[in-house]
């Protein structure tokens, strides 16, 4: 094949690249997508991730890499079937076809080098794969990469990633400055010759493609001038990591859990400039500890986990809520129960977040849609757990947390950053939790303030926090506890609705999914269908007049990734049946028939998934 | 007075402490218990050293002997069981200008606290922790406890406890940056004076096991002890814990030791003959963890923004 053909002008692609672990496909694709967002594409990256740090060669459990939906606006998931592939062995393909991620048509440039390997097995295996991918409709270019790359490197296994790279930059029409410029930003803290010789390898890539790949596209920006607004790309966790030290928030207690750790690792990389420390605890539950007693002796402070953490937090957490101890928890979550899916996205949280402890224990409960939200929610976070004296779960999760998308760069304010601790001398006369009657809210002492002296306590306790068993005591002080929610709702606006105010369908959802669904009911109200949704950041407090929009659609759902029985699986009826977390919270907060549609995968949800669901439930109402 | 203007230091006059700016609610332990004693101490040793009463935390986890914030004019944190120690810990990482106490016991420390009494220690943050060991559950009511001998009749095993005993004081010398090991008895109030007065001024964990009496649930454990001194081996040196000769007339089998002998710390700690009391072990130049986790903070607002602006241009497009 040559190619000299012009570019093909095309409105968006989704292209994967997929290796063993360890080959540098994550890498690859991560600065292909970087190297969109900076000429002005919407983009949207996922990483595909083994749990295996090293999984055996050429194994479907092993496929290690990323996809990059890339295009000419504003990209919010991760799309449907990919477009084009690069794969470093066929095994890898496997896990991915199992997945769903590819359609009859999807190109796939393939490593050929294993046809002529050594061992049998291999050609065999090899040869199988390319038959079974073509009979499954995959347009396969056995195409030997590794020979180009041993020409610049000894060993290919690194090195070929930025081969690729250049092989994609060449048919996506990419600058070959910025792809230059990208990989020295990469590599500069390797020095100059990794730079170089990774340089040169880009460039053959680059070469290559255009001499022996017959596809060549241009992906035209979304905005004629990027400029104009300054942008930021970068995934949830590193947003997050922003965003805690954006609250001024300075201290951190974790213990490494997956997939959250990044967002700790990030902090820990420039904390110290900005002023904060990361604590990394001997388990969990100290790490939540030490955070707990931080925020008791000074600033906020902020834990970050997951799912499993979660569960171990959870008796310190009462603790926060019963002695009113600001706090940030920051829940990347991933799929359970139990050690689950330690790589992929569910939202599995919600439930334990809101209930998951003994006795009543009200905490604010946010979750992030975005990005952006990653960044601009542990700010909001930080300031609604001091206001209301008490911790404040974020949801994320493992969509977000590894999702690139360039988002508006903030500007930084000195409002957002945590005043001074308070050390004035403490008016005696007023106790430590002096609840106000009607919100629930009380100013708290601080360690240091004279005349402020209480002994926090997670025991029933008076407002001077001396211990206090009798029944009015305990019935009054939860009663302020739990209005304090109710305070926070009252100052909450309804949830904006995408699409009509009115309409069949209105579908519901909560956290990473907005863009998936936004997507899908937009393009179902371009065919013609009264579809809208919501999207919820507050889950507790609900955000308020939810059960009024409600009443003006025939039918609501949510749509999440969690688990929920379907309709038609056996046994089930209406009353045993098991449904999504958000609905049950809706269903018990609006006594409104809320239904649901959710799946644990473990990848984030398709708009084209979605939109067969959507017509058939719209189907059904106007039947 | 002495010549100097009264206005002069008026200030510290105004804000002298007496005892009872240090205790707060009357203590509600059992008669006879060894708790009080190591409460009143803390009391003298605040008093003693005129330390502003805003400035102190005692923090505990659950048990009996984590009652003691509750009877503090202090700050106080009544935690967790077995959670003091990373509470405390927190207390400190951004605030070493507070003085931490923890209170805590045999099962709050040596069972479901094992964990953070490991780690805790060798981050050795600048506090007092003061391990009540009675040898028993005491709030839950006669349970084993790790530290229960062999052979002691609880209600969790009727017919006898049926392990040998955890020797927190080898277990407590194995972790790495351990600085401050001492064992003491709630009976003798010099010796316990001196002792937690020498962990105050240490800079770092100074780690006290307290021989404590419960009267109504392990009475076996400590009645013998006091009837005995001499199965005590009274520890001695210039190095080690000032010892009032009084203390040295009731326990008159006295060891010269240099706590920063480990190797000899550790044989006093294994002897199973003769229980040591005193000063251990001591490593004045251990590592201090708030050195690490609050040298950083102090920046101000512009220098902050600078910074994460500076963080946020690696992700400019």
């Amino acid at each position: 094949m040559s190619n000299s053909k012009p570019a093909q002008v095309i409105d968006e692609h989704i292209v994967e690249i997929v290796s063993d672990s360890g080959e540098g496909a994550q890498k690859c694709g991560q600065t292909f997508g970087t190297i969109g967002a900076k000429m002005g594409n919407g983009i949207w990256t996922v990483e595909i991730i083994p749990a295996e740090i090293q999984p055996p060669a050429r194994s479907p459990a092993g496929a290690s890499g990323n996809r990059i939906r890339v295009g000419s606006r504003y990209m919010t998931n991760m799309g449907n079937e990919a477009d084009l592939v690069v794969a470093f062995n066929e095994q890898v393909l496997f896990s991915r076809i199992a997945n769903g991620a590819y359609k009859n048509g999807t190109i796939v440039l393939l490593e050929s080098k294993w046809a002529s390997d050594p061992q049998e097995e291999i050609r065999a295996a090899y040869t199988q794969a390319v038959k079974e991918f073509r009979e499954h409709g995959l347009i396969v270019h056995e195409l030997n990469f590794e020979v180009e790359c041993l020409k610049l490197v000894d060993n290919a296994r690194k090195g070929k990633n930025m081969f690729a790279l250049g092989m994609l930059c060449r048919i996506y029409s990419r600058d070959v400055e910025k792809g230059h410029s990208e990989i020295h930003n990469a590599f500069a803290y390797k020095g100059d010759k990794v730079v170089k010789i990774n340089q040169e390898l880009f460039d053959a890539g680059y070469a290559f493609a255009r001499d022996k790949v017959d596809y060549h596209y241009e992906i035209p920006p979304y905005t004629s001038d990027v400029k104009a607004k300054p942008m930021m790309v970068c995934n949830g966790n590193t947003a997050v990591g922003l965003g805690v030290m954006a609250s001024g928030m300075d201290l951190v207690s974790m213990y490494p859990i997956t997939p959250a750790t990044s967002a700790s690792h990030y902090i820990a990389e420039v904390f110290d400039k900005v002023g904060g420390f990361v604590h990394q605890a001997e388990d969990e539950i100290a790490a939540i500890g030490f955070a707990i007693g931080a925020s008791y002796a000074g600033k906020t402070a902020c834990t970050i986990t997951s799912g499993p953490g979660m569960a171990l937090k959870t008796e310190l957490m009462g603790l926060a809520v019963m002695g009113e101890i600001p706090l940030v928890i920051i829940d990347v979550q991933r799929g359970g129960p139990s050690t689950g899916l330690p790589t992929k996205v569910e939202q599995g949280d919600l439930l334990s977040s809101l209930f998951g402890m003994p006795g009543d224990a009200p905490k604010i409960i946010l979750a992030a849609a975005t990005i952006a939200e990653c960044f601009h929610l542990p700010i909001t976070a930080r300031k609604l757990a001091e206001a209301f004296r008490g911790p404040v779960i974020l949801l994320t999760d493992a969509n977000l947390a590894t999702g690139v998308q360039p988002w508006e760069r903030p500007v930084l304010q000195e409002e957002w950053l945590a005043d001074p601790v308070d050390q004035s001398e403490w008016d005696k006369s007023v106790p430590a939790y002096d609840w106000d009657e009607t919100t629930g809210l009380s100013p708290r002492p601080i360690p240091g303030q004279p005349g402020g002296m209480y002994v926090l306590t997670g025991l029933s306790h008076t407002n001077r926090s001396k211990v206090a068993y009798d029944s009015d005591t305990n019935q009054t002080t939860m009663e302020f506890r739990s209005r304090k929610l109710a305070a926070l709702q009252s100052t909450l606006k309804p949830p904006t609705i995408h699409g009509d105010e009115s309409g069949d369908l209105l579908v519901v959802g909560w956290g990473s999914t907005l863009g998936a669904i936004d997507e899908a009911v937009d393009t179902l109200r371009a065919g013609g269908q009264k579809v809208s949704s919501i999207h919820l950041r507050f889950l507790s407090p609900l955000e308020p007049g939810l059960k009024e929009i409600f009443a003006r659609f025939k039918k609501v759902m949510t749509i999440e990734i969690n688990y929920s029985d379907s309709v038609d699986a056996p046994l089930i009826t209406e009353e045993n049946r098991r449904r999504a977390q958000l609905a049950n919270i809706l269903r018990m907060q609006t006594l409104v028939d809320v239904d649901c549609w959710s799946k644990v995968y473990g990848h984030p949800l398709q708009p084209g998934e979605l939109i067969e669901v959507l017509e058939q439930r719209l189907a059904a109402l106007n039947s | 007075m002495f010549g100097i203007k009264a206005d002069w230091s008026l200030d510290v006059f105004e804000r002298y402490f007496t005892l009872g700016d240090y205790s707060g609610g009357e203590a509600r332990w059992c008669p006879g218990c060894g708790d009080f004693a190591v409460l009143n101490t803390v009391h003298r040793v605040l008093r003693d050293a005129q330390l502003p009463p805003e400035k102190s935390v005692a923090v505990s986890g659950i048990g009996c002997s984590s009652r003691l914030p509750h009877y503090m004019g202090t700050y106080g944190l009544h935690g967790l069981h077995g959670r003091a120690l990373p509470l405390a810990n927190g207390v400190k990482a951004h605030r070493p200008d507070l003085d931490v106490w923890v209170a805590t016991g045999d099962g709050d420390c040596f069972s479901i606290g094992a964990g953070p009494w490991i780690h805790s220690v060798r981050l050795n943050m600048d506090m007092v922790v003061l391990v009540f060991d009675n040898a028993i559950y005491g709030l839950t009511k006669k349970q084993t406890s790790p530290t229960s001998p062999t052979g002691m009749k609880t209600n969790t095993h009727p017919r006898g406890a049926p392990l040998p005993a955890l020797n927190p004081l080898t277990i407590t010398l194995g972790i790495s940056n351990a600085s401050f090991v001492a064992q003491v008895v709630d009976w003798n109030p010099p010796l316990l004076y001196q002792t937690i007065k020498a962990a105050h001024a240490h800079r770092g964990t100074s780690f006290v096991r307290i021989l404590q009496r419960c009267p109504v649930f392990s009475n076996e454990f400590c009645k013998p002890l006091q009837e005995h001194p001499d199965k005590f081996v009274l520890l001695e040196h210039e190095n080690g814990i000032l010892l009032d000769e009084a203390v040295k007339r009731v326990f008159s089998d006295v060891e010269r030791h240099d706590p920063r002998d480990w190797l000899g710390a550790m044989k006093f700690a294994r002897d199973e003959q003769r229980i040591p009391l005193g000063l251990l072990y001591h490593d004045p130049d251990a590592v201090v963890y708030e050195d690490i986790s609050a040298r950083d903070l102090g920046k101000s607002d512009e220098e902050k923004i600078v910074a994460i602006n500076k963080a946020m241009d690696a992700f400019a497009i």
